[in-house]
């Protein structure tokens, strides 16, 4: 077993873990801690692929800001432990096929595909900064520019939203 | 035993320099307070910590000693889990930080290995976003900290600081773009070499002149990441007592501590790196006489060591100064004689780039003795009004100035 093989189940269980408990907590704070150890373990799956930026990017953007954010809200709410509920009615039987579905699916996934499994590390355009912003940047231009334009869109009815409480 | 040295070398030269970097920084944070305490008191007319040791220079080791032995009492109902993770955090993320920081460009070659000061390989091409995303952890320890004390001040304080890490993270990200913009990378050993591209120049080539702007943003906003004066509204102790450690004794302070001072280092030697030129002498190539400089410093402080101890009070004192003042002074005269040339030429880099660390760390210092503290309304406005636009306006005008007549 080399190194990186190593490194990729730990991180992986790591994240699968980090998933479970996010689920499985009974207080918000633990449940956002939760899912901050599963992006953490993400952004160290993309190192070891050799995507360094997108692994910067993925602790700069979701580990700390967006997570932050999380943090800072439960904190500035005040929310205590979550009460136990019994499974929804609506929500069993549709979730419970959804599950079959998705694992189905997954494991279908990996039975038809030939590759072995490795952790190598990506080289050309995925791996460099300069690779992912001329992609980003030239191919997929209009698609980028429009997520921008919904992101603004979203920003100025948070606004709008704020505003009207005051007055 | 020496396969298993010559197949796993690099691990092991990773984990012993880890460890050294370890010591360094932990006692240059322990006499950093001393610094401190001895500087601000200077500036307030004391004599600041005078009693343990020549000049309190054993001040920092009785405070140690202190903080490992008092009572460690975990106050009722906090989050236990939380609570002893949060410092476990700041202090992990805070020296993690540290080992990004490239501190020479030239490898010491021994064993045949080629091993470069600093931990980090000099060709991480994402130096200077690992770091980021370091620091953008960092706000954990300090909010987490303040949740799980199950106390209002602390949570006050933790509410206080994610508010101001999280305003003040934008403003730091966006001043760093316009170097690089000119460096074209994200790799700190580039950033520094890219100063050094018209030798003559010397300090005229630094980022400073073109990124002044930038370097002022980039400054304020990494004070007010690191929870300093005037920007140390989470601790601000006439409001919140102690703000977000306030539920935290003994060790479990310290490590708060330790934190905060590890990332005063690490905003410094940011600072040094990507506006002051890093490693680079402020002199132009040509003057070689300029590499004399560390043996003039040197010489003289050690004379004025021995001079001092001398005449000083106790027979502990006198033994001491005088002893440290014949190392550096044979230390500086070492460094004169030819046959120790090489050992002066390598250590110009690392020279230079801690006098700055040094410079900035006195800055930090200084501005403590000297700056009230700021309203949070201000600090909000601060941030989000002025400090925000000013950095987006550098990293447009450093655009187009590079559009025009390119980097440099």
């Amino acid at each position: 077993m080399t190194p990186q093989l190593l490194i990729f189940f730990v991180l992986a269980a790591l994240a699968v873990l980090g998933a479970l408990s996010l689920i499985l907590q009974k207080h918000p704070i633990h449940s956002a801690l939760s899912l901050i150890v599963v992006m953490v373990a993400l952004a160290g799956l993309y190192l070891l692929m050799g995507a360094e930026f997108v692994a910067a990017v993925q602790i700069i953007v979701y580990g700390g800001a967006i997570m932050v954010l999380f943090v800072f809200v439960i904190m500035l709410l005040n929310a205590g432990i979550e009460e136990h509920t019994s499974l929804s009615k609506f929500a069993g039987p549709p979730g419970l096929l959804l599950v079959v579905a998705l694992a189905g699916f997954l494991a279908a996934t990996i039975a038809r595909s030939t590759g072995t499994v490795q952790a190598a590390g990506q080289t050309g355009a995925m791996s460099s900064t300069k690779g992912i912003s001329s992609m980003l940047f030239r191919d997929f231009v209009y698609p980028f520019e429009l997520t921008s334009f919904l992101i603004l869109v979203a920003i100025m009815g948070a606004v709008v939203l704020a505003q009207r409480e005051k007055n | 035993m020496s396969a298993f040295l010559a197949s796993n070398a690099e691990l092991i030269i990773t984990i012993v320099k880890i460890a050294l970097l370890l010591f360094i920084v932990l006692t240059v944070n322990a006499y950093l307070t001393w610094f401190e305490r001895k500087v601000v008191a200077h500036m307030q007319s004391r004599w600041g910590p005078h009693r343990v040791g020549p000049h309190g220079l054993l001040q920092p080791l009785a405070d140690g000693v202190k903080f490992l032995f008092k009572e460690d009492p975990t106050p009722a109902g906090v989050d236990k889990f939380v609570y002893y993770l949060a410092p476990l955090l700041a202090l992990a993320l805070a020296l993690t930080s540290i080992s990004i920081i490239p501190f020479g460009p030239n490898p010491i070659r021994l064993f045949g290995h080629d091993i470069y000061l600093g931990i980090a390989p000099p060709d991480l091409n994402i130096g200077i976003l690992a770091l980021f995303a370091i620091t953008a952890l960092g706000v954990y320890g300090v909010a987490l900290a303040g949740w799980s004390s199950n106390s209002k001040y602390p949570l006050l304080g933790g509410l206080r600081s994610s508010a101001q890490m999280i305003s003040y993270e934008l403003a730091l990200t966006m001043s760093v773009v316009g170097v690089l913009l000119i460096a074209g990378s994200f790799n700190l050993t580039d950033i520094i070499n890219v100063q050094a591209k018209h030798p003559e120049r010397g300090i005229l080539g630094w980022n400073i002149f073109p990124q002044i702007l930038g370097f002022i943003c980039f400054f304020i906003a990494a004070v007010a990441e690191t929870n300093r004066v005037p920007f140390d509204l989470p601790e601000a102790e006439s409001e919140l007592v102690a703000g977000f450690h306030t539920e935290y004794a003994s060790f479990k302070f310290a490590m708060f501590f330790i934190a905060e001072y590890t990332s005063m280092i690490t905003v410094s030697s940011l600072c040094a790196i990507m506006f002051f030129g890093g490693w680079l002498s402020p002199f132009p190539a040509s003057w070689t006489f300029a590499h004399y400089l560390p043996s003039v410093i040197l010489i003289p402080a050690g004379l004025w060591l021995i001079w001092d101890g001398i005449r000083y009070e106790t027979i502990f004192g006198k033994i001491i100064l005088p002893g440290v003042g014949t190392v550096l002074t044979v230390a500086g005269i070492a460094l004169l004689i030819p046959n120790f040339q090489f050992v002066n030429e390598f250590i110009q880099a690392p020279f230079w780039l801690l006098s700055k660390i040094f410079v900035f760390l006195f800055v930090y210092v200084w501005m403590r003795g000297t700056l009230p503290r700021f309203r949070y309304d201000q600090l909000m406005a601060f941030g989000w009004k002025l400090l925000l636009p000013l950095s987006i306006m550098n990293v447009i005008l450093t655009s187009f100035v590079i559009l025009k007549w390119g980097a440099q």
